[in-house]
């Protein structure tokens, strides 16, 4: 904007404000006794900026501790304190906020325009992400106070079937593009506002939120960390960069004797079998193949086409959306009640018109954005599909990078590692031997 | 024979691996760029704006704490001190007593000090005030608006999502800078 924009902006904005405030001046103050000062309201400060920095340092650090406890030193406890750590400090401590998961939010709302992102919430953003580049989700085992929450109550896991984890797996993804959305089109930060844990770290919160942070504890006693495996978002993420990782968490310092010991010691059910065994009808999965391929076009341009016939449902999570229904239907009569949201913007003596115009540009919005969403969606479940049939080339037991929290469980479980550890090699031969029979 | 083949095998495995290792490095580097751009060093506060405000009663039972973060604010400066205060006392009741039942305040959060005759002067005891906006609404309607609701930035843990911000009807709670987290009504009308 011109100097000149400015100033007629600043005027405006004064003397709408002294409209709205000096107006309404009924009773002059009065002259009251000299000796009787006038107080002032106090203006106690927020979180300072040094606290904020303390936040980054105290974020780096831990991912930066986590990693080398799970990828060098390769020590699960270790791993453990330095989650408590951050359990203790990012949740009971900062209270859940600033987080990389809820990051997601401002990142895509200050994409689309609608503030500048604080730099701190970027860094928050971008840490954790950059860190699975190296070494995988080490944030999800050690850092992420959403994780040790659900981390500390997983005591029965069960083991739960492929297929239906990769189905259900398929909600992160969907969760991720709302939130998206939602936050893009300035109608709310959807992964905050149902934030399953935080209630537990400010020890207060909506009732039904707390209930939801009840059942996914009380679930994830037997289905270990339903949030971070079902719903997390921010996983989608980190999934994606730590199946190229450079390093990441190996079972085995050396050899593997496929004692089976670590694929049941993992409660994320993310150890993979190896995969000896050639394929014995190759024409028949190229043919498979050929079709997934063919099949994922179809698949993205249903969901893109679906998904914009049903953005009609996006609507009401858009308060300007909301607010243009409610007064347009009171003008029409169909109530005879306002609610708060219409009773304000008459009050404002808000112009419709515009609100109208408004609204139908948050629709446009929200019904273009749907179409991505449903293309995205329909494209990430051919892309499922292709990656469920190409074989992968597994000669030991080792952790899918993708699925793999790297908690370092597995590591105590395996007797290579434990032989290396303790020197103890005669051990380790008897097993040899014994596995080697079955 | 079979070494080598084993050999060339795996170096095509890294050679496939180190390459989208670097495709993600360079994605991430520039989704990094992108939003180095949109992002500046100041962090942000919620506040409520007194001119947008409506007194719903809404952040008395919004806020994720108990009680709510928002609070009552009185700017002296504005007040007209009033001889009966609308404010502080239940309007109907016809007795200007300072009895518990003539409070407008639930919490009895008000107090009233004596100035001068016929002057009172009305603070507001934070740790028993939850934000209802009973008294903003009553200084509003028949005093000088002098009474109004701000965050308490001693007490709010700055959301990401301010649950607040939300159920607002009025939409008057947004980010503000964190070097000037008040929006505080003065006389001169500039916040």
């Amino acid at each position: 904007m011109r100097p000149t924009s400015w100033l007629l902006t600043a005027i405006a904005v004064a003397t709408l404000a002294a409209m709205a405030w000096g107006s309404v001046e009924r009773f002059p103050p009065p002259e009251l006794p000299a000796d009787h000062p006038l107080p002032q309201p106090t203006t106690p400060a927020p979180r300072g900026g040094d606290l904020a920095l303390l936040d980054v340092a105290v974020l780096l650090a831990t991912l930066a501790l986590a990693s080398v406890f799970a990828v060098v030193l390769r020590n699960r406890k270790l791993m453990l304190a330095t989650m408590l750590f951050s359990l203790a400090y990012f949740g009971f401590y900062r209270r859940g906020c600033v987080c990389p998961i809820g990051a997601i939010g401002n990142v895509s709302w200050a994409l689309a325009g609608g503030y500048v992102l604080p730099a701190v919430v970027l860094v928050f953003f971008l840490a954790p992400l950059a860190t699975a580049l190296i070494t995988g989700r080490t944030f999800c085992a050690s850092v992420c106070p959403l994780g040790a929450m659900q981390d500390v109550v997983a005591l029965k896991p069960v083991k739960v079937p492929f297929w239906l984890e990769q189905i259900l797996g398929l909600m992160a993804y969907l969760y991720l593009a709302l939130a998206v959305l939602l936050a893009w089109t300035g109608s709310g930060f959807a992964i905050c506002q149902y934030d399953p844990f935080v209630s537990f770290f400010r020890l207060s919160g909506a009732w039904n939120m707390l209930a939801i942070g009840v059942a996914l504890l009380a679930i994830g006693v037997f289905f270990a960390r339903p949030y971070c495996r079902l719903f997390c978002p921010y996983g989608v993420l980190l999934r994606l960069l730590s199946r190229v990782s450079w390093k990441r968490v190996r079972i085995t310092p050396a050899e593997c004797i496929r004692c089976r010991l670590c694929e049941d010691a993992c409660p994320y059910g993310a150890i993979r079998p190896p995969t000896d065994t050639r394929p014995t009808d190759r024409r028949r999965g190229k043919l498979i193949l050929a079709c997934l391929l063919a099949l994922a076009p179809v698949l993205t341009a249903a969901g893109a086409l679906g998904a914009r016939r049903l953005s009609g449902v996006l609507w009401q999570a858009n308060p300007t959306v909301r607010l243009a229904q409610r007064v347009a239907a009171e003008r029409a009569g169909e109530f005879s009640d306002t609610t708060k949201a219409s009773e304000a913007f008459y009050r404002s003596s808000g112009n419709f018109e515009a609100l109208m115009a408004q609204a139908r540009q948050k629709q446009v919005d929200l019904a273009d954005g749907a179409t991505w969403l449903g293309a995205f969606m329909g494209l990430v479940i051919a892309l499922k599909l292709i990656g469920l049939h190409t074989r992968r080339r597994r000669q030991d037991f080792e952790a899918d990078p993708a699925a793999c929290l790297a908690c370092g469980r597995c590591y105590n479980y395996c007797p290579v590692h434990r032989a290396h550890r303790t020197g103890d090699f005669a051990t380790l031969e008897k097993l040899k031997a014994a596995t080697s029979k079955t | 024979m079979a070494d080598e083949k084993k050999n060339t095998a795996l170096t095509r495995r890294e050679v496939i691996q180190g390459s989208l290792l670097g495709a993600g490095a360079a994605a991430l580097t520039a989704l990094a760029a992108r939003l180095a751009v949109a992002s500046g060093p100041k962090s942000t506060v919620w506040q409520i704006d007194p001119a947008k405000c409506i007194r719903c009663g809404n952040c008395a039972t919004y806020c994720v704490l108990k009680p709510s973060a928002v609070k009552c604010v009185h700017a002296y400066a504005l007040c007209g001190y009033c001889k009966i205060c609308l404010g502080y006392f239940e309007q109907g009741r016809g007795d200007w007593s300072a009895r518990a039942e003539n409070q407008l305040c639930p919490y009895n959060a008000i107090r009233r000090l004596y100035v001068d005759e016929p002057y009172y002067e009305y603070h507001i005891d934070e740790s028993l005030c939850i934000g209802c906006g009973k008294c903003v609404e009553g200084c509003e309607k028949s005093g000088n608006g002098s009474l109004f609701l701000q965050i308490r930035h001693d007490r709010c843990v700055n959301c990401n999502q301010c649950a607040i911000a939300v159920a607002c009807p009025s939409g008057a709670i947004n980010r503000v800078d964190a070097d000037k987290p008040y929006l505080l009504k003065r006389k001169d009308g500039k916040p």
